[in-house]
């Protein structure tokens, strides 16, 4: 389905994904495991657009995208939920989920938004920048999901967010994946939400993956001490 | 001074807030959401009341009959010829210059201009202007001593309904959606799919267009001449600056309170009086509040 091939970025001279290869298969969900730095965020925004490629290869169902502008991307069915959730905020809950339904253009939020999230839909009215940083969260998920992508690709869904909801999110994306068949593409440093959400595991380290498990395999705690400082 | 006179200064003044709004709502919204200081703005105002000009020549020579409506042909034809003309300058010209507002400064100037030069060999160096329509010339009087040009009050209420209608297209539209998504955060309204080229270009064309009816607006005003988009240009920027490019209500206000005070120092000073002393009023308002007047509030994202 979703398939990197040796994908370079560079950040003027500074070379920081470096070769990195990965797929995402129909119906799977794939973490990319790595500490602060290691280049997960440059990796995904790579991938939906908002960073240049130097080289390499991005392609979602035979439709190369590496040269595409993001909303092209977004067409095709990639759907980004960024590091810092970025909600629009001077617009309402209900506008910022409907700047999503681009494909398909909406004048009310589908109504299976809410019941993944019910708490968006009590505060539709209220301004995006006024959530809280949990809530901002469901709303950049919700806002990326109507756009029915094939591939959800998340940033560190869970930094800076209370233990609570963090379990409530692993179940979210869980049951979205069954229910809907999206695709996921999550990028984390916490081992254990991980590990609910995902089957297969990429370690990056320093702009290059560096090892590869299921999440049977015998050494799967070995990612933990990799992302231990 | 009699109370009259004060009424109908007031009223001058809200003729200038018609022309101030029209232009500054264009300029306000192409700014906030591409970062694009035009200046060749005041020029696309100059061809809409240019085309509101030809159109009454049209109207004169062939359908004389109607001359008593033209003027809503002139508007729609003023509105719609600065879209398209801003259109294709945005797809063709402005777009290669984001994200370099220096290069942009310098661009559209030029531009403004190409334009000026090219009306004076079209139109020639003197000024044009065109007839007023019979029920629109005269005054109402309400109360003997005060007489309301009846042009004007036609000017005002135009405004109001284009006002609302670029209110509704921001805020009920999806176009509306789209901009106002673009302008808080670019990249980000790529990655949920926005088509960032095609909105920038189409509210381009809707900023162009709102000069044009400015243009078409001013010539029930005074006579056109080439240079005539100079005369609102910088008055049109201090009324965004002071209102703050992000609030509509704040451009209105804005643009209110400057055009307001404009014709009140005009009556007892000079015109260059009134414009210094606004000029730096915003200067020390803005010292205080570099944001504009008017800046939304939100926790933040
Ligand atoms: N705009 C930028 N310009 C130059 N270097 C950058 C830029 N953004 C990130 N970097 C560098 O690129 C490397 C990878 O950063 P990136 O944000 O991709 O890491 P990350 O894995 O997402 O980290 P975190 O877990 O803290 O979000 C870091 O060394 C970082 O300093
Ligand atoms: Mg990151």
């Amino acid at each position: 389905m979703l398939q990197v091939n040796a994908l370079n970025v560079f950040y003027g001279e500074s070379h920081t994904i470096r070769d990195v290869s990965l797929t995402v298969g129909a119906h799977e969900a794939v973490a990319v495991m790595g500490r602060n730095g290691m280049g997960k965020t440059t990796l995904f925004k790579a991938i939906i657009g908002m960073l240049p490629v130097r080289s390499g290869e991005i392609v979602l169902d035979g439709v190369a995208l590496h040269n595409q502008p993001s909303y092209r991307r977004v067409a095709a069915g990639l759907a980004f939920v960024p590091q810092g959730r970025m909600v629009f905020p001077l617009l309402t809950v209900k506008e910022n989920i409907l700047t999503g339904t681009e494909n398909n253009p909406q004048r009310e939020v589908p109504a299976y938004i809410y019941d993944y999230f019910p708490v968006l839909g009590e505060m539709e009215k209220r301004k995006g920048g006024n959530l809280s940083g949990g809530q901002q969260q469901m709303l950049a998920i919700a806002r990326a999901l109507v756009a029915e992508p094939k591939v959800l690709v998340l940033d560190e869904p869970t930094e800076g967010i209370q233990p609570s909801i963090i379990k409530e999110l692993a179940r979210t994306l869980v049951a979205l994946r069954r229910d809907r068949g999206i695709s996921i593409l999550v990028s984390e440093q916490v081992l254990s939400f991980a590990l609910e959400v995902a089957d297969r595991f990429l370690v990056i380290d320093r702009g290059r993956i560096v090892d590869e498990k299921r999440r049977d395999d015998a050494g799967i705690e070995d990612i933990r001490e990799f992302l231990k400082v | 001074m009699g109370i009259d006179i004060i009424i109908m200064q007031a009223f001058s003044g809200l003729s200038l807030f018609t022309i101030l709004l029209l232009m500054a709502l264009g300029l306000a919204i192409v700014f906030g959401l591409m970062g694009v200081i035009n200046m060749a703005h005041g020029e696309l105002m100059a061809l809409g009341a240019y085309v509101t000009y030809l159109v009454a020549l049209f109207f004169e020579r062939n359908l004389p009959s109607l001359m008593g409506i033209y003027i809503f042909f002139a508007i729609f034809c003023a509105f719609a010829a600065t879209f398209v003309f801003g259109y294709v300058l945005e797809r063709s010209f402005i777009r290669f210059f984001y994200n370099r507002p220096l290069d942009t400064l310098l661009a559209t100037w030029g531009l403004s201009l190409v334009l000026q030069q090219f009306y004076r060999s079209t139109f020639g160096a003197q000024e044009v202007s065109v007839p007023l329509a019979s029920w629109l010339s005269g005054a109402w009087e309400p109360v003997a001593g005060i007489q309301l040009p009846l042009n004007r009050m036609f000017i005002i209420g135009l405004t109001m309904v284009v006002g609302l209608c670029v209110y509704l297209m921001l805020f009920k539209s999806r176009w509306g959606l789209r901009v106002r998504a673009v302008t808080q955060n670019r990249p980000m309204s790529a990655a949920v799919g926005i088509n960032t080229d095609r909105v920038d270009a189409l509210t381009f064309a809707v900023g162009s267009g709102l000069a044009g009816i400015a243009g078409s607006v001013f010539t029930m005003l005074g006579s056109t001449n080439p240079g005539t988009g100079q005369l609102y240009i910088v008055d049109s920027f201090i009324v965004v600056v002071f209102g703050g490019v992000s609030s509509l209500l704040g451009t209105a206000l804005s643009a209110f309170a400057i055009a307001e005070s404009q014709t009140a120092i005009e009556y007892f000073a000079t015109g260059t009086v009134a414009k210094v002393t606004i000029l730096l009023f915003v200067i020390v308002m803005l010292y205080f509040r570099p944001q504009g007047l008017f800046a939304p509030k939100v926790r933040g994202a």
